[in-house]
């Protein structure tokens, strides 16, 4: 099997952040929608350990976990499209580290906004918005995570947005009045073809976590 | 050695904050002694963090810390990849050549941190019937890893890294020393010879290692510390 496939659900923010890496490095692929209620041989196979999405396959060879495919992506295809990571070390460890801080905090405290109520729903809220506040101090006035350039540390971030519109209807509070940095910053990004043709509508976004809480009983 | 004495030569340019008992901490030592750096090291009081660590990892507030030219770099794995990039003049520690090689070393890793680590510690501090699922679990995760060490890409190498160890060994390396420790302390069985030959038998070779056995506590000074924590454990009754 040669080629790249990439085994993926359209509105996984971990699947967006491949998607846009791919699109920035100009590597066309095979996208293949996963039905994650019925997860297929191939996925299962691809990713035993973990039975996940995304997954990469490249020449049949599959790679596991966003960021670890997109540090792939950005290793494989180094001739190709802009470098994702700083070429700077202390930079690049930097971009790492709060790389890693996004995986731990924001879709965990996101996805405790909706599936929560009351006190612990107002708890989730504080923490998303204060770790928004504190990746606000990290971006600072540059207008990239990345500096001048559109990197690493914006592809893992950059993909939340989508979800923004249901964090804000769900916990009732608007993203853009608590960290306008935030806002501004996500603007800069969907200026950016591979973002902006990646990123699914919000609105339908929402409309897809309304049908998970009926089916997981929430509300 | 904390502390500098009068008219020395100016401090090394790498500092490194840590506790005697994280294996994380290991992992670091032993990178940077297969890189041949010298560094100052800053033993860490876990129930007394010092000002140092605070300021340095503000976020985490954890070790182990690497200070470069006063630069802080933390999270153990960032560091092994930070100081690979800086001095790659030196015996690398992952494998640059080989993005897809490089990808799953970073995959196991991850995998070590997020499964592995977390199900062994579930064994430390359960009793009865819940350490009994725990322990299959890490039964289950050994399984994985010896799968791979069988059949996947890492297949009739000495170890992860080739014939010498790499960063993948580091991480599983630093923190699987502690199994027969555990065995001892919480009376289970984990890394059966029959169950997982492979990794055993990999186990038993890196710790073998001088590298390895210069970084590494004395083995009755964990089986000290593991046995207090184990204690601990049981009498809060959890």
């Amino acid at each position: 099997m040669t080629g790249v496939k990439l085994l993926d659900f359209w509105a996984s923010p971990f699947g967006l952040r491949v998607r846009i890496s791919l699109a920035e490095k100009g590597v066309e692929y095979e996208y293949k929608e996963e039905n994650l209620a019925e997860k297929s041989e191939l996925l299962v196979s691809a990713n035993p350990v973990y039975k996940k999405i995304p997954v990469l396959i490249h020449d049949g060879k599959p790679v596991c976990e966003s960021l670890i495919i997109v540090q792939y992506i950005d290793e494989a295809w180094s001739d190709k499209g802009p470098a994702l990571l700083p070429k700077d070390p202390y930079e690049r460890a930097q971009a790492r580290f709060w790389a890693d801080f996004v995986d731990k905090k924001m879709y965990d405290c996101g996805t405790r906004i909706w599936k929560s109520k009351g006190e612990a729903k107002e708890e989730a809220k504080k923490e998303f918005i204060d770790n928004m506040k504190l990746l606000e101090t990290v971006l600072g006035d540059k207008p990239f995570f990345g500096g001048d350039v559109f990197g690493y540390l914006d592809i893992s971030l950059i993909p939340f947005a989508c979800w923004f519109y249901s964090y804000e209807t769900e916990g009732s509070f608007s993203i853009e009045e608590a960290c306008p940095k935030i806002s501004e910053w996500v603007k800069r990004c969907k200026e950016r073809e591979s973002v902006s043709k990646s990123l699914p509508d919000p609105h339908k976004v929402h409309e897809f976590l309304l049908f998970l809480k009926k089916r997981f009983g929430i509300e | 050695m904390e502390g500098e004495k009068k008219d020395s030569p100016p401090a090394p340019p790498l500092k490194l904050l840590g506790s005697w008992s994280s294996s994380y901490t290991h992992r670091v030592q032993l990178g940077l002694k297969l890189k041949g750096l010298s560094f100052e090291y800053f033993e860490e009081d876990l129930t007394n963090k010092s000002l140092s660590l605070l300021q340095h990892n503000p976020i985490h507030k954890k070790v182990p810390v690497l200070l470069h030219h006063d630069r802080p770099i933390v999270e153990s794995f960032i560091i092994l990849q930070y100081i690979d990039d800086v001095w790659t003049d030196r015996l690398p520690l992952f494998p640059h050549h080989d993005p897809y090689e490089l990808s799953l070393v970073r995959f196991w890793s991850h995998f070590i941190d997020d499964k592995l680590g977390p199900a062994v510690g579930a064994v430390f501090r359960l009793t009865g019937e819940e350490q009994k699922a725990a322990v299959e679990e890490v039964h289950g995760h050994l399984q994985l890893i010896e799968d791979e060490l069988r059949e996947g890409h890492f297949k009739g190498r000495a170890f992860f890294g080739g014939d010498g160890i790499g960063a993948l060994d580091i991480v599983v390396g630093c923190g699987s020393y502690w199994l027969p420790v555990l065995e001892e302390v919480a009376e289970v069985k984990l890394v059966d010879p029959e169950r997982f030959p492979l990794f055993h038998a990999w186990l038993s070779a890196f710790e073998d290692l001088d590298d390895v056995k210069g970084i590494m506590p004395a083995p009755d000074r964990l089986l000290e510390y593991a046995g207090g924590v184990r204690q601990f454990f049981l009498t809060q009754g959890k």
